[in-house]
């Protein structure tokens, strides 16, 4: 059996890789979320106990960052830019298009299939490009509503022929 | 680093001080902090201590260190605009209920807000409230109130190296939330209390629910109410009616008499039994060489504390039951059957400066007849407040004294409410019984403030070393001396508290070393000034014994005085499932110990078979090998006998792991 399907099996050799020093605890952090999509309590209360840290001071630095979540997110994360440049050049209504197209809302940001989530980021520096989405890690210049519907299309059916 | 700096025109020597502020504070002229605590790390946060620098602006005080040639100004005009401005920002973060908040009166955040004048905030109130984490028996937590200093945070981790405590999120979104934002009472908390001691702002709070129980109780006409007094409280209540850090025991039990006690007890008696059984209990490990060193378990929060963390050290642990338990088991198991009175009618109040012991008296292991040994345990705040709300007028108070037949009262047990006295104790005790010594003998190395004291003595022919910790870290250091074999020790005494419990969770604010050192002075005051030193010396203990028990130390007395220790899990949490299958469901613990010793090789090796796994943050069953869970039966496995131990226990006939 592999050991990704045996949970805490592929973490604990996260941390070992790490030699358990609490010093690498953002790496670990992040090689666990690589490993689950997600940093569900049960693995931050793992990695609190094999490394013999307190849960809340573990629990403190997942929730500092923005790059950790501890909600599931969906297989493809589209990041829509919220900058000064972006939010004049129109990225309210590439925001509202994505809401209404994936049933989503500012409290919802993950689709029930967990396919897309839906994010605000505040600058992604490419301000001569506004407005800007990032969807599945690959950037979008001078976005529009109906350009960034495409892109999710596209995002859909590759998903559904694999 | 040394030289001179001048403060508000003053020219001041330093020398070895760490920051401006201590300078300052050194040289009488006070400087407002919230969030700065001089044992604990600097963190600067709350901006309230900002002095003003020739050359370099508006900086903190706590983290500037001063320089040869620094000129300071404390209150300039530009310095305390910017205090207001901290403050009313701060107060736009904080619910100002302040009739309703228990720490009105003992709020920093409340007296400075009134020193600095700040009569109206230009800025609007948080919009949300939170709700309030009321799990904890011992403390209360109300969000709303924090203004994230961190003291909380640092006090947790530096003095108990626990950690409770931390901040959750950031920016406006932040919050000091328990481990995994569960309710207190699932976390590792062991209820001391001293997250209370230091903050600043009431967000931190005791749970007071026992002072309307004890008023329901005394104005039941069925109940017998009766009370009794821990040795910290006597030294401290003082400080809530301007009397200062001086004894009041004599006010205190005529303030409960007018409150409508029927009996009023001093717990110094039940010190005194303990002492009697646990230095018997230790003479007895030393002759047959078991079980050392013998370590104390008069405080809850260090017994709850080495059931999360030392389960291998339970036998060690004294069976003594703490004093306030060993008073209540005897009010509820005897001396409510003299009065005549079910036990469920006989209501026991105790009055401590811990807020630990409000769980301790929770713990289902004492009960009699299906009722608490003791109903509800008040702090010495909390009975400050219950005296207020009666109308009595402290200071003028007549003294009364204890009531028979357990007056009497040795110096040894009021030790008890100073690190290091427990241990004096049996040190006493055994010169005592030993060596035959008379009248008081005094037992230096363990008194003091260090967190913790290691000496020799000698009885007869015997060396016997001891050591005294107070602060759980200190009290970790010095396991992990004695477990490594770097230090060899025959009894240690464990305070969670700093102080012990003269600087217990529930005593007054300000609980600080200056404080805490007061107080232990008047309980060394309160001993030498007794005429009795010595647990054995106890007349009235005697007869006690006699009575109830045909002696000490003996069958009886072991059941109705000690008390047995149970492994305990650090987080609440249900099973996770490991791994989906058919067959039976396993469940492995996946606690400290058992990942230490190879859980995870298990969980592995039986993924393998189609059973269904599972995994529990300890099933609290430390021992030898692992902790493995088959129909709901516990068993402890090692890596090679796990399939043969679980096929035996088993039962099932689906041949999955022949």
């Amino acid at each position: 059996m592999e050991n990704k399907e045996i949970k805490f099996l592929k973490l604990q050799q996260i941390i070992d890789a790490h030699e358990g020093k609490i010093s690498h605890l953002i790496a670990i952090l992040q090689e666990s979320q690589a490993e689950y999509g997600y940093l569900p309590k049960e693995v931050l209360t793992y990695i609190a106990t094999a490394m013999g840290i307190s849960p809340a001071t573990v629990l403190g630095v997942a929730t500092f960052y923005a790059q950790f979540s501890l909600i599931p997110k969906g297989k493809y994360v589209i990041r829509v830019c919220d900058g000064t440049a972006c939010h004049v050049r129109g990225s309210e209504p590439i925001m509202m298009g994505l809401r209404k197209e994936l049933s989503l809302s500012a409290d919802k940001p993950t689709s029930d299939d967990l396919m897309f989530t839906l994010e605000t980021v505040s600058c992604l520096g490419a301000c001569g490009l506004a407005p800007v989405v990032v969807a599945d890690e690959e950037v979008h210049g001078q976005m529009t509503p109906d350009g960034i519907l495409e892109v999710v299309k596209k995002l859909a059916s590759a998903a559904s022929e694999n | 680093m040394s030289g001179k700096i001048t403060i508000n025109g003053q020219l001041i020597d330093f020398t070895d001080e760490k920051n401006i502020l201590a300078v300052a504070r050194n040289a009488g002229i006070d400087i407002p902090t919230l969030c700065y605590h001089p044992e604990l790390t600097i963190v600067g946060a709350c901006r309230l201590c900002v002095v003003e620098i020739e050359r370099m602006g508006i900086q903190a005080s706590c983290s500037t260190a001063p320089a040869d040639g620094m000129v300071v100004y404390t209150n300039s005009e530009k310095v305390n605009k910017v205090r207001k401005m901290v403050l009313e920002l701060l107060l736009a973060n904080h619910d100002r209920e302040c009739t309703t908040c228990d720490s009105s009166g003992a709020c920093k955040l409340q007296k400075y807000a009134s020193d600095y004048g700040i009569k109206r905030l230009r800025y609007p109130n948080r919009a949300q409230m939170l709700p309030l984490d009321v799990s904890s028996l011992s403390v209360v937590r109300d969000p709303n109130k924090c203004i994230l200093c961190g003291l909380c945070v640092r006090v947790c981790k530096e003095k108990q190296g626990i950690g409770v405590w931390d901040f959750k999120n950031r920016g406006s979104r932040t919050e000091i939330v328990a481990a995994m934002d569960q309710p207190l009472s699932e976390s590792a908390c062991i209820n001391c209390g001293q997250c209370i001691a230091v903050c600043p702002c009431g967000a931190l709070t005791s749970n007071s629910s026992a002072i309307q129980e004890v008023w329901s109780a005394i104005r039941d006409p069925k109940k017998t109410v009766v009370c009794q007094i821990a040795p910290a409280p006597r030294a401290a209540l003082g400080e809530e009616f301007d009397l200062g850090s001086v004894e009041v025991t004599g006010k205190i039990v005529s303030a409960l008499r007018k409150v409508g006690f029927d009996k009023v007890f001093d717990t110094v008696f039940t010190a005194d039994m303990t002492t009697i059984e646990e230095s018997n209990e230790f003479l007895g490990r030393l002759v047959k060489g078991e079980n050392l060193p013998l370590f104390t378990s008069c405080c809850p929060g260090w017994v709850k504390y080495a059931e999360q963390f030392h389960p291998e050290l339970l036998n060690n642990l004294s069976s003594c039951r703490s004093p306030q338990q060993m008073f209540g088991s005897l009010l509820k198991k005897k001396y409510a059957k003299d009065l005549g009175v079910a036990p469920e009618d006989l209501f026991v109040v105790s009055i401590m400066p811990c807020t630990a012991k409000k769980y301790e008296a929770k713990r289902p292991e004492f009960m009699t007849e299906g009722s608490y040994d003791v109903d509800a345990v008040l702090t010495t705040v909390e009975t400050a407040r219950l005296f207020r709300e009666a109308g009595i007028i402290f200071k003028n108070l007549e003294d009364s004294r204890f009531d028979q037949p357990m007056e009497q009262a040795t110096g040894s047990g009021v030790l008890f409410g100073a690190t290091g006295g427990v241990m004096e104790s049996v040190v006493r005790y055994v010169a005592g019984k030993l060596l035959n010594a008379e009248g008081r003998v005094d037992v230096e190395f363990t008194r003091g403030m260090e967190d913790t004291k290691i000496a020799s003595i000698n009885v007869g022919d015997n060396k016997l070393t001891l050591a005294v910790a107070n602060g759980l870290a200190a009290a970790e250091a010095l396991i992990e001396k004695i477990q490594s074999g770097e230090l060899n020790v025959h009894a240690v005494e464990i305070m969670a508290c700093p102080g012990g419990c003269v600087g217990g969770g529930g005593q007054p604010f300000q609980n600080n070393s200056e404080h805490r050192l007061a107080r232990a002075k008047e309980i060394y005051n309160i001993d030498s000034k007794l005429v009795l030193h010595k647990a054995q010396d106890n007349e009235d203990l005697d007869k006690i014994f006699e009575k109830y028990w045909n002696g000490c130390c003996n069958h009886e007395t072991h059941h109705d005085l000690h008390t047995h220790y149970q492994a305990k899990k650090r987080i609440a949490g249900n099973e996770i499932v490991i791994k989906d299958g058919e067959g039976p469901e396993i469940t492995v613990c996946l606690g400290e110990g058992c990942l230490k010793k190879g859980s995870l090789a298990i969980v592995e090796k039986l993924a393998n078979l189609p059973v269904k796994v599972k995994g529990v943050f300890c099933l609290e069953s430390c021992g030898e090998g692992i902790s493995v869970k088959v129909n709901n039966e516990i068993l402890h496995v090692t890596e090679e006998n796990v399939i043969d131990s679980i096929k035996a226990k088993c039962g099932c006939s689906c041949g999955c792991c022949s």
